[in-house]
C-alpha cells in the first residue's frame, strides 16, 4: 500500500473539541462505510507521526472526510482540529479494515450505537445506506454528553425517514423538554430504543472503551447473538 | 521525500530505541476487541491442543500445575501504541508442547467468543510465548482477555489471542480473523508488518 497526498479543501467545526475535514486525495479509489485510514504528518525536520482515523465519508470519489475529536494530551489530533487549514497537506494510507464495515448489498436490519466521536464510522454507514436508497431497516442510537457534543447532528437528523430512525442519549445535559433525563445509557434504553434481539440485527457499537464494554455486555444480556455485535473501541480503561 | 504538513511540529524528538518504527508510547492500556467481552468462569474453562494425533485438554488447575513464570516485556499494538515494561504471569507454551506430539508447523489460536489468529509453531516455543492469567500482579481483566490469553510479545498484539480456548495444529499457515480482514500473516513490529 502506498501513501497518498491529501489536500484540505474544507473544514467545519462540529463540536467544542472536534471538527470535520474534507481532503482531496488523488489516487484514492473510495472506501467502504466503517473503514479507517492511516494519517501521516511530517515536520520540516523529517519527524513523522502516524495515527488511524475512521472515515466519515463512504463513496467512490477521491474526497475523504474525517471527523476528529481533540485529545487533550494528543500529538496529532490537536494539530488536525486546531491548526490544519484549507490547502494544507497530510498523507493517507488505506482504506483499512474489512470487519467493521457495512456494504449496501448487506441484507437485514442494522442497529448503530455510538458514543461521542465514535459516531464517525457509523455516520459513514448511515450515509451509505441513504446514498444506496437501501430499504433495510437502520436505527441509530447516539450517546453524547449534551447536544452540542454531537458530530453531524443536523445531517443525521435530515437522513431520518421510514428506513432510518435516530435516537439520542444525553449523559450530562438533555435539551429542554426531553422525555429522558440525562444519564448514562442503560439496558432499559437499549431494550426501548434499539432493534430487538428477535429481529437478529447486525449491531455496530463504537465509542470509548467503557461505553462499548457496557453496551456490548447489555446487548448480549438482552439476547443479541454475540457474533452479530461488532465493536470498535478507543482509549484505555 | 514525504510532503511536509505545514505547522506540524510534533512532540518529541527523543528517539526511544525500545519503540518499533511508527509506534508511540502509551501509559494507558487501550482495549481492542472485535465484539463483546465473553463472560468466563475458570471453573468451566478448558484449554485444548488439537493435533494430527487428537486433542490434549487441560482444565484451569491442570494447566497452571504445569508451572507459571513471571514475564517482563514490551507490547506493541498494530494500532500504533506500545507499552513498555509490562509484567505478566503465565504458563510457558514450552511446558504445554512438552506434553504434545506433533509434526505440524503452524498453529491457529482460537478463543471463547470466536476469535482466531494464526502463528508459526516456532514463534510459540523457546521462551517466546505464554498463557497468561495475571497482569501487574492482578488477575487479568476480562476486557484484556481474562481469565487467560496468549502472550506473544515479539509480534503485534493481535497475535496474542484474548480469552484463549485452544490451539489447532495445521500443515499450512491459514489466515485467522484479522488476517482475513486486511492484516499481515506474520505481524513483526520491527519490520512494520501491519497490513497485506
Amino acid at each position: 500500500m502506498t501513501w497518498h497526498v491529501g489536500t484540505v479543501v474544507d473544514t467545519k467545526t462540529e463540536t467544542p473539541t472536534g471538527r470535520s475535514i474534507v481532503f482531496d486525495v488523488p489516487g484514492w479509489t473510495g472506501n467502504l462505510a466503517g473503514q479507517h485510514v492511516d494519517v501521516r504528518l511530517s515536520a520540516p525536520d523529517g519527524y513523522q507521526a502516524v495515527r488511524s482515523y475512521s472515515i466519515a465519508s463512504a463513496d467512490s470519489s477521491q474526497r475523504v472526510q474525517l471527523a476528529v475529536d481533540k485529545l487533550p494530551d494528543g500529538e496529532v489530533s490537536p494539530y488536525l482540529v486546531d491548526d490544519l487549514q484549507v490547502g494544507d497537506q497530510v498523507e493517507f494510507r488505506g482504506p483499512l479494515g474489512g470487519w467493521f464495515v457495512w456494504r449496501p448489498t448487506d441484507v437485514g436490519p442494522v442497529q448503530l450505537i455510538a458514543g461521542g466521536s465514535g459516531a464517525v464510522p457509523l455516520v459513514a454507514m448511515a450515509r451509505a445506506h441513504a446514498a444506496a436508497t437501501s430499504t433495510e431497516e437502520f436505527r441509530m442510537l447516539y450517546s453524547v454528553r449534551e447536544p452540542a457534543d454531537a458530530f453531524f447532528s443536523s445531517e443525521l437528523q435530515s437522513l431520518t425517514n421510514e428506513h432510518f430512525a435516530l435516537d439520542w442519549i444525553y449523559t450530562r445535559k438533555a435539551p429542554e423538554g426531553a422525555a429522558r433525563p440525562a444519564g448514562r445509557i442503560t439496558a432499559d434504553d437499549l431494550a426501548r430504543l434499539a432493534a430487538p434481539a428477535a429481529s437478529n440485527p447486525l449491531v455496530f457499537v463504537c465509542g470509548p472503551t467503557g461505553f462499548v464494554e457496557t453496551v456490548a455486555t447489555q446487548l448480549v444480556e438482552l439476547g443479541h447473538d454475540p457474533q452479530r455485535v461488532k465493536t470498535e473501541r478507543f482509549g484505555g480503561k | 521525500m514525504a510532503i511536509i504538513s505545514r505547522g506540524f511540529a510534533g512532540r518529541s524528538r527523543e528517539h526511544n530505541p525500545e519503540l518499533p518504527p511508527g509506534q508511540y508510547l502509551t501509559e494507558d492500556f487501550p482495549v481492542l476487541s472485535a465484539g463483546p467481552t465473553p463472560e468466563l468462569d475458570t471453573a468451566d474453562w478448558t484449554f485444548t491442543v488439537q493435533t494430527e494425533n487428537g486433542p490434549t485438554k487441560w482444565d484451569w488447575d491442570e494447566l497452571h500445575a504445569l508451572g507459571t513464570e513471571e514475564v517482563h516485556t514490551d507490547i506493541h499494538c498494530v494500532t500504533r501504541w506500545s507499552k513498555l515494561g509490562t509484567t505478566w504471569r503465565g504458563v510457558p507454551l514450552d511446558a504445554i508442547f512438552e506434553k504434545v506430539e506433533t509434526e505440524r508447523e503452524f498453529v491457529m489460536q482460537y478463543s471463547y467468543g470466536g476469535y482466531t489468529t494464526n502463528i508459526p509453531l516456532e514463534d510459540l516455543l523457546d521462551g517466546k510465548a505464554w498463557i497468561v492469567s495475571e497482569f501487574e500482579g492482578e488477575p487479568l481483566d476480562p476486557e484484556h482477555g481474562g481469565p487467560a490469553r496468549l502472550l506473544v510479545p515479539h509480534l503485534y498484539f493481535w497475535k496474542s489471542a484474548k480469552w484463549i480456548r485452544g490451539l489447532i495444529m495445521n500443515d499450512n499457515d491459514e489466515p485467522g480473523f484479522w488476517e482475513q480482514n486486511g492484516y499481515h500473516m506474520y505481524g513483526e513490529p520491527w519490520a512494520e508488518q501491519r497490513y497485506w
